[in-house]
């Protein structure tokens, strides 16, 4: 293990201190170094007297907007989209000369932007989740605040960004993403360290909030770990792979402490777990587009060190978005299918060592039926974990209705037939409904 | 009995997946020495392609008739952002839902936010609606650095084609010369074809139309329309009954009879508007590829101010 750690280390150190050397590098490739230095030297100095020149010239500039502007701003009323019409600077009379080593803020709109410049973008999901109905087997809350999930992100410095995702439920918190992106490794590698979500087939990579559905599918629940599923510290990286022509292909490796809701548990340091992910997407036209993987993951469960628990599971999805009509139709068909084979000491027989096979796998659909409303299903069907012999089936319908983007009211009826013994079920009939709403930054949503 | 996993199998199986992909797939050279530059979208595209003529491989992100709101960050995207030397973002949060995943998903230093390769667009143009006061959502998706739809005026088309010929300059000073040189080009043809579309949208000057996005204002101004209300309720937010009969009152009070619509957005509402006002819904292009004539960033204007001539003409 030592030796396994040292090396690690020594692989990332390396990569991150030439990523670090990377971007310096001047752009002109066969000079020597000597007069590439010279070349620096000079360029640096032409830089800072354009930039002296540019100062002066800004300065005059905003002296003159502050003269023309002050009696328009205070004598109109708290318009907000006023319109206003700084004089554009680069260009009209004077060629003021190289624009390009000016920070990357906007010229002539980040006045009152300024003085926030440098804290993360902050937002803030609310999940809030009703359920009304029968279920003996996993009965739920009736109103709750589910998750109000907060996001910092922002640019680390110029080779990493970081992202956080910190989730407070009614009473508790938990990190439920916290990592560091190195942007600027060599040989188009990519690696997040901290806290994440492990690339596991589709389902699992998703926040609560990002969901076609309020709920998780049972297999999430029966096998990979519940609403948390794999989520851990550890090592993410991944890479492009060469693909056949129009194909795209991404692989994942991770390596993770071992701690994972209920699927993984470490006992020990050594117990770390895996998780490898490849991922197969093709355009079969502008609107249409598939999108294969398969994953695998290994770790030790809760029985000890000598339990390991191996996943194995399959994703496809198929979607369909006219980009003409890209914000009032689109179709999705997505189908997950889960393998768990979990070593544990058999309950009929004491001592007897067995490893269960479970088979789950859900499929969903969702299609937008215009800007405002979505209609979707899904089928479900998992085995348990610890017991193969018992399998629970169920479905659900769900509409979605979108006061704006940055709100969402959604209902979903689930039924269920869970599996109690391996001859006796439970029905289980639940009406769910749900309000999100987004504070602040307009995340980005997963594709 | 149970397996147990031993040190070694479990450090050849993890060193194994780190180095799988670091050594067995090096990075491969390329054989031409064009910049490959990655857009936003198309106008940006037509604009790098201008300067940089036949030194440089142009493609563009979001196509020229999508909502550039809404584009989905496919992964087919990565592959050419992996690539691209330079990439030219319209800035302003326009793409603030869509690019910066891609951007770094690409595992491309070069391209980063701030990297030499990184060339926001926005800074070198003029900005209009830059909110003041307090900036809420009660104004429904509203862009607090400005309207980011500032592509729509030819001024501010030379101004970015400035700050591409620069950033090309510096990225091949060898070709310094013939960046120039295409700008200075590219400068000459702008300015007599906006003298020609300044020519033909004279007669108009002033006239009063309705939008369905506030995509149009650096349009109307530098062409002397006057916008006085939207579609849209607030950016972003769809039609509303009340909202659309408040327009329709305010068109019939004023003689608005111009409702100009983006070609992503449904015409359903615009059209009623129409045949109550007995005005036009014109379906004009925001951006280049909108339709398959409009080729480049000339064709744009073009286009709109044809479509826009005959609809005023047809409704005076």
């Amino acid at each position: 293990m030592k030796r396994f750690a040292v090396l690690s280390a020594l692989l990332l150190f390396s990569a991150i201190a030439h990523a670090q050397d990377a971007p310096s590098r001047p752009a002109k490739r066969d000079v020597s170094p000597a007069s590439t230095e010279d070349a620096r030297m000079k360029a640096l100095e032409a830089q800072v007297r354009s930039l002296v020149g540019e100062v002066a010239l800004l300065r005059s500039e905003l002296k003159e907007l502050r003269e023309t502007k002050s009696p328009e701003s205070s004598s109109g009323p708290q318009v907000l989209l006023a319109s206003s019409h700084p004089e554009p600077g680069m260009l009209p009379s004077s060629p003021a000369p190289a624009a390009a080593q000016v920070a990357q803020t906007q010229t002539f709109g980040g006045a009152s932007g300024n003085a926030k410049l440098l804290n993360p973008d902050i937002s803030l999901i609310g999940d809030f989740i009703g359920t009304a109905g029968h279920n003996s087997v996993a009965p739920g809350r009736s109103l709750e605040m589910h998750e109000s999930e907060v996001g910092l992100q922002a640019i680390i410095d110029p080779y990493a960004r970081a992202d956080a995702f910190i989730s407070f439920g009614e009473t508790g918190v938990n990190v439920e993403e916290a990592y560091v992106t190195f942007t600027s490794l060599p040989a188009g590698l990519l690696l997040k360290v901290g806290k994440k979500r492990a690339d596991f087939g589709k389902v699992n990579t998703i926040h609560n909030h990002a969901l076609p559905f309020i709920d998780r599918p049972l297999v999430t629940n029966n096998l990979v770990g519940g609403e948390d599923g794999i989520d851990d510290a550890g090592f993410f990286l991944s890479r492009f792979l060469p693909a056949p022509k129009n194909w795209f292909l991404e692989g994942s490796a991770e390596l993770l402490r071992g701690d994972s809701a209920d699927v993984f548990q470490a006992s020990r340091r050594q117990d770390v777990s895996v998780v490898g992910h490849l991922r197969a997407y093709r355009d079969l036209s502008e609107s249409t587009n598939l999108d294969l993987g398969v994953s695998y993951a290994r770790g030790h469960n809760n029985l000890g060190s000598n339990f390991l628990t191996n996943l194995y599971s399959g994703d496809a999805t198929l979607r369909w978005k006219p980009l003409r009509r890209a914000i009032y139709n689109s179709f999705l068909f997505r189908t997950e299918l889960f393998w768990s084979a979990r070593d544990q000491l058999s309950a009929a027989v004491p001592n007897l060592f067995q490893t269960q096979h479970a088979f789950g796998m859900y499929s969903s659909a969702e299609y937008r039926v215009n800007r405002r409303w979505t209609v979707g299903g899904r089928l479900d069907r998992s085995g348990h974990a610890t017991d193969a012999r018992l399998t629970d089936t169920g479905f659900s319908g769900i509409l979605t209705y979108w006061p704006s983007e940055f709100s969402q009211i959604r209902g979903q009826y689930r039924f269920g037939h869970l599996a109690t013994g391996p001859s006796d079920f439970l029905n289980a009939n639940e009406i769910l409904f749900q309000f999100l709403f987004v504070m602040g930054a307009h995340g980005a949503h997963p594709f | 009995m149970p397996r147990l996993l031993t040190k070694t199998r479990f450090t050849a199986i993890a060193l194994s997946f780190a180095l799988v992909f670091a050594l067995l797939f090096p990075v491969t050279g390329r054989a031409d020495s064009k910049i490959r530059i990655m857009t936003a979208t198309t106008d940006l595209a037509s604009l790098a392609q201008e300067i940089g003529g036949d030194k440089v491989d142009v493609e563009s992100v979001a196509r020229g008739y999508q909502d550039p709101h809404f584009v989905d960050p496919k992964p087919s995207f990565l592959l050419k952002l992996s690539k691209a030397e330079l990439l030219i973002v319209v800035g302003l949060e326009l793409e603030i839902g869509w690019l910066p995943p891609l951007i770094t998903q690409s595992s491309n230093p070069r391209i980063q936010v701030g990297a030499p390769g990184y060339l926001d667009a926005s800074r070198f143009a003029k900005i209009l609606e830059i909110p003041t006061g307090q900036v809420t959502r009660a104004e429904g998706d509203v862009h607090p650095l400005g309207n980011p739809h500032y592509w729509l005026d030819p001024d501010n088309g030379l101004r970015i084609a400035k700050g591409i010929q620069d950033k090309l300059s510096e990225m091949h000073p060898n070709d310094a010369a013939y960046f120039a040189q295409r700008y200075d080009a590219f400068e000459q043809r702008l300015k007599q074809s906006e003298q020609q579309w300044l020519a033909q949208m004279k007669p108009y000057a002033g006239r009063k139309v309705v939008t369905y996005h506030r995509s149009w204002p650096n349009f109307a101004e530098h062409f002397g329309l006057n916008v006085v209300g939207y579609v849209e309720p607030r950016p972003g937010i769809p039609p509303s009954p009340q909202h659309t009969v408040e327009l329709i009152g305010h068109m019939k009070r004023d003689g608005v009879k111009i409702i100009i619509v983006e070609p992503y957005f449904d015409l359903k509402t615009p059209n009623s508007i129409a045949r109550e006002t007995g005005g036009q819904v014109v379906v004009l292009m925001p951006s280049v590829g909108g339709e398959k004539e409009i080729t480049d960033y000339f064709k744009l204007f073009d286009y709109d101010i044809a479509k826009l001539k005959k609809a005023l003409d047809e409704t005076h």
